[in-house]
């Protein structure tokens, strides 16, 4: 495919398990760690689709995606949230702020695949 | 016979002395001398201007005329005076706290301060008076007659004696009656010149008696026989009229305005009552004693004819007695001038203050504003009304021609009198009655009085035509005067007090019960009614320090006793008293005021404080009695407030507890989120590198193992988590059970160490101790204890960012309590997350390469707790530092 992913995620493992299922599958995976510097690193890479955290140090996942989806540049850019907490206003708030997709972890290599594959193609 | 010159003179003389008499006890009750002047005997005697020249000449006619019938006038009043308890106090009470000046004063005072109803019961008095005072001059007029019959040098116009001696007795009265405005409207020298009146009078009719009985007759015996033998029917008795007479006479004895004044206002003490309800009956019989001998003696020896009014005059000089006869003319010339003169006064105060005062004020736009100049106008007002009372009774006997009985006039006067008796008696005794409904009963009883009484009285043909007697007015039958609503064959007498005093009642309670009273109203109506239950002291309120006590009383009630007294204390010690007692300045006036205007409103605080030291229409006793009420009206609303008050407690408790309740929720909320979070995290790995490893079988063998040891660590990772989560779970719940051992602090913390370099296998971390300090003996479960201490240093290791860490082991003593310091050399941890530390999964930073779940220091926290000592952050040592507070040495378990 040859798209690329910025993936916003602060857990060492999950970032290496995340990119080396994309990697394979022929995605650019750049990654960031840091909430607070996240939306600027969105502007910077210009990514086709975000793989966004919610729980990030120092700044949340929702709030990164609220100021991307006021931003008229990125309202239409494509945004799987990624959430260790499975709780249903979890995913409310998700679908609210404007997620293209939510999912909870643990999650399956194939399903994150596919949602990339799907998000990117539409 | 005497001269008529003579006779003048002995007049003038008499009239002399009495101003001799009032003049010297006006002096000496100026100078404080009062003495006996105020004793009972002078109040019961001045009562006896209640025996008028009706009486006194009247009686003796009476009796001729029908028989003991003129005894039920004396026994009314006897009746009031017995019974004093009931009614006399009453009034004298309320009279003397309320500080009444007449007795239209008393019944306008009593409801709510109407003038109206003052200028209706003054018109009343008016009208029932002068025809009263006409009656007086008459009978002065014509025991002069009985003097000049037949003598050549008597004027012609007898008339002209009236003029005179109204004249006389106008001077006499302003002369005694106005000389000043007392406050209390007392009058000393004219009580004390009817007193020597009163005495005068018995002694004649008593002579004139002994006289009639001893001299013409031979003795009680043959007067006895007499009585029987005389053509008076001395027992014809009228049930009904008679009856009539006794309630007109009590009646008329209360509301006669001259008997009130006397009564009433010129009281001077109440105790005088009590002696004045045996006295006064005493001496009404003692003037009655001998007016059916004098009646009997007079018809069997006087000619054909004569008119037995005047026997008590007529029967001495037949025998030629003109000492005798000179006393008894004196005697009706005293009851005749004493009435007139009291009934001026009163009538003249009545007119002035309802009548004269309230025009002349209304008159003058700006209102009265110097007191001087008001008083100057009273004097004035009072005077003229004097000469005017007197000139309306000297126009009245000119123009009735005193042709009528002298008695008839006499109970004209008392129907019309006694129609002010409901609104009184229902005034004191009813708190019900209103302004609305003796206004109502007055104007009813006073229009038909004019019309079955007043009127009539003139004769048939006089005022009022035959036709109107015989057949009504304007030919309706109903309202014929002396046989209303077609009821006849009454005495008219009866006929009109009947219906004059029913309606009355009837109109004042219908009224009274339809109508609502003002709250001037009610709050008099209260007093009056209530009169004894708030007057027990009677007091002045003239010293200055009576004046601050009476302010500190009333303050007290509505700004309760310690507020109070400490106003009064400071303004004291400003002024630089001792005491309570400040003296009542103008600035001291003004901060009570303010003070009380927080409690009652500022109206009702300035009305107040005006009371007390200005004196106003309010009483003191009144307004003390309002502020009770305000007292009770705030203590009901501070007992509302309270209860409120303890509402509001509970409803905060409550609200506390949902908070709570709300924040345990939220808590448990965040908990369940942040295990979600840490068991999801490891597992996510897990599952996904496990993933990888079943789908790619063409990996290296490098990433194969890498992937199984992330796979490896992060189990431990979620063992050491549930781990974690069970350790607290059971040390929350108090389901630890503890090891105690005895052990010392070093052996513990050696412990610790070795087990903290086995598991991380670091040696670069330096580890200062303190050595010998350490040698303390515990006693308590060593491996928790440790599980502390390795907490602590793993914390140390993780996150202390030194380039060549050190941790530092202290112990130490503080507040009483043996404590291990654990301080390295890192950055701390900052204030504000200090608080934080010790919560469930609170971790300063989001390293997680420190692998921990953030459960360690509350762990800490717990197991400290359980073994009795603590743990805290001690901040401000450079670096991060806990103390741990190590449990009390405790005696060994037995």
């Amino acid at each position: 495919m040859g798209g690329t992913v910025l993936l916003i995620e602060d857990e060492p493992n999950i970032i290496e398990a995340i990119r080396f299922i994309l990697s394979r599958d022929g995605w650019r995976v750049d990654t960031h760690s840091d909430g607070e510097t996240a939306v600027d690193a969105v502007r910077h890479r210009r990514p086709d689709l975000i793989v966004l955290d919610v729980m990030l140090p120092n700044r949340s996942g929702y709030d990164i995606l609220n100021d991307l989806r006021a931003d008229a540049e990125f309202t239409d850019l494509p945004v799987l949230m990624l959430t260790a907490r499975g709780q249903k206003k979890d995913r409310e708030l998700a679908e609210k702020l404007g997620a293209s997709r939510f999912m909870t972890k643990p999650f399956s290599n194939g399903e994150v695949l596919e949602t990339v594959r799907a998000l990117v193609g539409q | 016979m005497l001269s008529f010159n003579a006779l003048a003179f002995i007049s003038i003389f008499y009239v002399a002395l009495l101003f001799a008499v009032a003049f010297w006890a006006d002096k000496r009750a100026e100078r404080g001398q009062g003495g006996w002047l105020r004793s009972p005997l002078v109040y019961t005697l001045s009562l006896s201007i209640y025996c008028t020249a009706w009486t006194f000449y009247g009686a003796v006619g009476n009796a001729a005329r029908s028989g003991l019938e003129f005894a039920t006038i004396y026994l009314g009043p006897t009746l009031v005076m017995v019974g004093w308890w009931v009614l006399l106090r009453r009034l004298v009470r309320i009279g003397k706290t309320q500080r009444i000046t007449s007795i239209a004063d008393m019944v306008s005072s009593r409801y709510g301060k109407s003038n109206t109803l003052g200028v209706l019961v003054t018109l009343l008095a008016v009208a029932g008076t002068t025809p009263y005072i006409a009656l007086q001059l008459q009978s002065v007029t014509l025991s002069f007659a009985v003097f000049m019959d037949g003598q050549s040098n008597a004027p012609e116009d007898l008339a002209a004696v009236a003029l005179w001696v109204a004249f006389g007795l106008a001077v006499f009265t302003i002369l005694f009656g106005t000389r000043n405005l007392d406050v209390e409207e007392r009058h000393h020298g004219i009580v004390m010149a009817i007193a020597v009146e009163a005495v005068v009078k018995l002694v004649a009719l008593l002579a004139v008696g002994v006289f009639a009985v001893f001299w013409v007759g031979s003795g009680p015996s043959d007067m006895m026989a007499r009585i029987d033998a005389s053509p008076i029917d001395v027992w014809a008795l009228q049930p009904d009229r008679w009856m009539t007479m006794i309630f007109l006479s009590a009646a008329a004895f209360i509301c006669l305005p001259r008997m009130f004044q006397v009564m009433v206002v010129e009281n001077e003490d109440e105790r005088h009552l009590s002696t004045a309800a045996w006295a006064f009956p005493v001496y009404l019989f003692l003037i009655s004693l001998f007016v059916i001998p004098i009646a009997v003696v007079g018809l069997s020896v006087m000619p054909e004819g004569s008119n037995p009014d005047l026997f008590v005059l007529t029967l001495p000089l037949a025998f030629d007695q003109n000492a005798l006869a000179t006393l008894a003319f004196l005697g009706g010339f005293s009851s005749a001038t004493s009435m007139v003169i009291v009934a001026s006064i009163a009538l003249a105060t009545m007119v002035s203050n309802h009548i004269v005062m309230p025009i002349w004020l209304r008159s003058r736009s700006g209102g009265a504003t110097v007191s001087g100049d008001v008083r100057d106008v009273v004097i004035v007002a009072r005077r003229a009304s004097i000469a005017g009372v007197l000139i309306l009774g000297f126009l009245y006997f000119r123009l009735s021609g005193g042709g009528a009985a002298l008695a008839s006039i006499g109970l004209v006067a008392f129907v019309g009198v006694s129609q002010i008796l409901p609104a009184l008696i229902g005034g004191i005794f009813w708190r019900g009655a209103t302004r609305i409904g003796a206004a109502a009963g007055v104007a009813t009883g006073f229009a038909l009085w004019l019309w079955t009484s007043f009127l009539p009285s003139f004769g048939e043909g006089a005022v009022l035509s035959a036709m109107v007697f015989q057949e009504g007015p304007f030919g309706l039958e109903m309202l014929r005067p002396e046989a209303l609503f077609w009821i006849e064959g009454l005495d008219p007498l009866v006929h009109s007090v009947l219906w004059s005093i029913a309606l009355n009642t009837l109109a004042f309670c219908v009224f009274s019960l339809l109508s609502f009273p003002s709250p001037l109203e009610r709050l008099q109506g209260a007093t009056f009614v209530n009169i004894f239950r708030y007057s027990d002291r009677s007091r002045g309120w003239t010293g200055g320090a009576a004046e601050a006590e009476d302010l500190l009383m009333m303050a007290q009630r509505i700004i309760g006793p310690s507020v109070a007294q400490g106003i009064f204390e400071s303004e004291a010690a400003m002024q630089g008293k001792q005491g309570y007692l400040p003296d009542v300045t103008p600035d001291f006036m003004d901060r009570l005021e303010r003070e009380l205007a927080g409690s009652v409103g500022a109206a009702t605080a300035h009305a107040m404080i005006a009371q007390i030291t200005g004196g106003a229409s309010v009483t003191v006793e009144d307004l003390i009695r309002v502020a009770d009420e305000a007292q009770q009206i705030l203590e009901y609303s501070n007992q509302l407030e309270a209860k409120s008050a303890e509402q509001e407690r509970t409803a905060r408790q409550l609200r506390e507890a949902n908070e709570k309740l709300l924040a345990l929720s939220v808590q448990k909320d965040g908990f369940l989120s942040q295990i979600s979070h840490e068991l999801r995290t490891p597992m996510t790995s897990i599952r996904s590198f496990s993933e990888i490893l079943m789908a790619d079988e063409t990996m290296g063998a490098d990433d194969r193992l890498r992937y199984s040891r992330i796979i490896h660590d992060e189990t431990k990772r979620l063992t050491r988590l549930l781990d974690d989560l069970l350790d607290l779970s059971v040390l929350e719940n108090g389901q630890v059970t503890l090891n105690m051992e005895e052990e010392t602090l070093s052996a513990v913390l050696d412990r610790a160490i070795a087990a903290m370099e086995v598991a991380t296998g670091q040696q670069d971390f330096a580890i200062e101790r303190s050595g010998e300090g350490e040698d303390i003996r515990l006693y308590t479960d060593g491996d928790r204890l440790s599980q502390v201490f390795i907490n602590l240093i793993a914390n140390a290791l993780k996150y202390c960012e030194s380039p060549s860490p050190r941790l530092t082991i202290k112990t130490g003593e503080a507040a009483g309590r043996r404590v291990v310091d654990f301080l390295d050399n890192g950055k701390g941890i900052p204030v504000d997350a200090q608080a934080l530390i010790f919560e469930k999964f609170a971790r300063v930073s989001d390293n997680h390469a420190a692998g921990g779940a953030g459960l360690g220091l509350a762990i800490c926290r717990e197991v400290m707790t359980r073994l009795g000592g603590g743990i805290v952050y001690l901040p401000g040592q450079g670096g991060a530092a806990f103390r741990v507070i190590l449990p009390e040495a405790r005696a060994k378990a037995a």
